[in-house]
């Protein structure tokens, strides 16, 4: 929960006055809340806490970072951490882009 | 040893840790906060790569590990209501409470949900208006943006059937107990990097300057956390004191303006219990009362609560520093991942489980 995972910005929206965005971690895509980095663009790497983005860091350390991460923690189980119950998450909508 | 000659820096690492061995003379006790690094350094064997001198102990960095169990007892008594939903964050489904877990309540039909993000929790509250939907929101100053942020965003939008039950710590008041201690060891300070991201460091000055310790702003992977340790050792032997950002790639002085910014539009200040370690005046956030709407404590009337710990569980002083895990009793027999007897054995950042999950529980200390 604190180690934070490093992902791109790959699509920047607003949603209820929120600055959001699609982030690529590795694959696997979701929505996170941009809010706290104000002057991140697309294309831009940053460390993501719990579904925000906290941090700016370069395309290097994101790679670094990444691989570390995969080293140490179930990354799958960081980014969607809903799957914990099997192949049959309740129903909620945590998808991307909607 | 086995895992460090995996890592890719392994020659980056060692560069350090010999260079660390070149400026050791005496023996010094490094903390480290965070349990992510006290993680990565079981992991990598990085303790025991260290020259004899240098003693690392591990820190209170554990959110999980250091909520304290009434209000894991309160969660679980709130996620068992028919009317609830109950979000968290996957790490505290198996945290033991006073005999059971939110993971039973869930089996036994209570609707508890692993959420990604707090914002997740708002919107099934948007979705399920007919229902309370109530977020587990514990966590250091790493989770505390995006708590707070879900509550400014339930009242921005009107969602009346949201709450959070909340159990924030903050660092630096848990470092202040820890140095003050009559019995505390620690000579200096691995402070958590990803704290530092948030908070910045302007805090640290004056407990550096007050205790006479080093504080060196560490990161997490190994290379770092050799490099923080470096930075403190060299500053223990030549005595000096202060702060020192050995992870300047992610950390300014003055951190995630933002961030601070809406934590503090949302929390205050408030003394808190830790679990194991006992009060801390303080240590902790609770919500301000413009957001005293979306407070579940006292949405829901869980006031009685009879707690009930293991008599044998010693995680309160491994969080202090003052045992490791192999000191327990418990540790590796009674006590496993898949039974739990603290939440220092459930946590991936707890340090039983690092123990436990490296195979410390089969090395005889010597
Ligand atoms: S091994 Fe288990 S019982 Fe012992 S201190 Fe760790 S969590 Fe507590």
């Amino acid at each position: 929960m604190c180690l934070g995972v490093p992902g791109k910005i790959v699509e920047i929206h607003q949603a209820n006055g929120l600055k959001m965005g699609k982030v690529d971690f590795g694959g696997v895509m979701r929505e996170a809340c941009l809010a706290y980095v104000p002057d991140a663009q697309v294309g831009d790497y940053t460390v993501i806490h719990v579904g925000f983005a906290i941090s700016r860091l370069s395309e290097q350390e994101a790679q670094a970072s990444l691989e570390t991460l995969r080293e140490m923690v179930n990354l799958e189980e960081e980014i969607e951490p809903e799957k914990i119950f099997g192949k049959s998450p309740p129903r909620q909508q945590v998808e991307t882009g909607d | 040893m086995k895992y460090i000659t995996e890592y890719r820096d392994a020659k980056l690492v060692h560069g350090v840790l010999e260079e660390i061995r070149r400026t050791v003379t005496r023996p010094w006790t490094l903390m480290e906060i965070c349990g992510g690094q006290t993680h990565a350094i079981v992991r990598h064997g990085i303790d025991q790569l260290l020259p004899r001198e240098v003693e690392l102990v591990h820190g209170p960095g554990c959110p999980v590990c250091v909520t304290p169990l009434e209000l894991i007892d309160k969660a679980l008594a709130i996620a068992s209501r028919p009317d609830v939903i109950f979000t968290s964050y996957g790490d505290m489904l198996r945290v033991p409470g006073s005999g059971r877990d939110l993971f039973s309540i869930r089996a036994n039909g209570g609707d508890v949900r692993v959420v990604y993000s707090p914002l997740d929790a708002v919107k099934i509250a948007q979705q399920n208006p007919d229902k309370q939907v109530v977020f587990f929101a514990i966590g250091f100053e790493t989770t505390a943006p995006a708590n707070a942020m879900s509550v400014v965003q339930a009242k921005a939008l009107g969602v009346k059937n949201f709450s959070i039950l909340v159990s924030h710590v903050c660092v630096p008041p848990a470092m202040h107990a820890i140095l003050s201690s009559s019995v505390n060891r620690v000579q200096g300070f691995l402070a958590a990097g990803h704290v530092n991201a948030v908070m910045g460091y302007w805090e640290y000055p004056p407990l550096a300057e007050k205790y006479h310790v080093p504080i060196v702003v560490t990161g997490f992977e190994p290379l770092d956390i050799a490099q923080g340790i470096l930075v403190a050792v060299q500053m223990l032997e030549q005595g000096r004191v202060g702060v020192e950002n050995a992870y300047a790639r992610a950390v300014t002085r003055d951190g995630n303006l933002p961030a601070q910014q809406v934590i503090d539009q949302v929390f205050e200040l408030c003394d808190r219990k830790w679990r194991g370690i006992g009060t801390i005046p303080l240590s902790g956030w609770r919500l301000r009362p413009a957001y005293a709407e979306f407070d579940a404590e006292s949405r829901f009337d869980v006031s009685n609560i009879e707690t009930n710990e293991s008599p044998l569980c010693i995680a309160g002083q491994i969080l202090q520093g003052l045992k490791k895990p192999h000191d327990c009793s418990a540790f590796g027999t009674l006590c496993t991942p898949e039974h739990p007897l603290g939440a220092t054995m459930v946590s991936s950042e707890g340090a039983c489980a690092a123990y436990y999950k490296y195979g410390r529980h089969m090395i005889l200390e010597n």
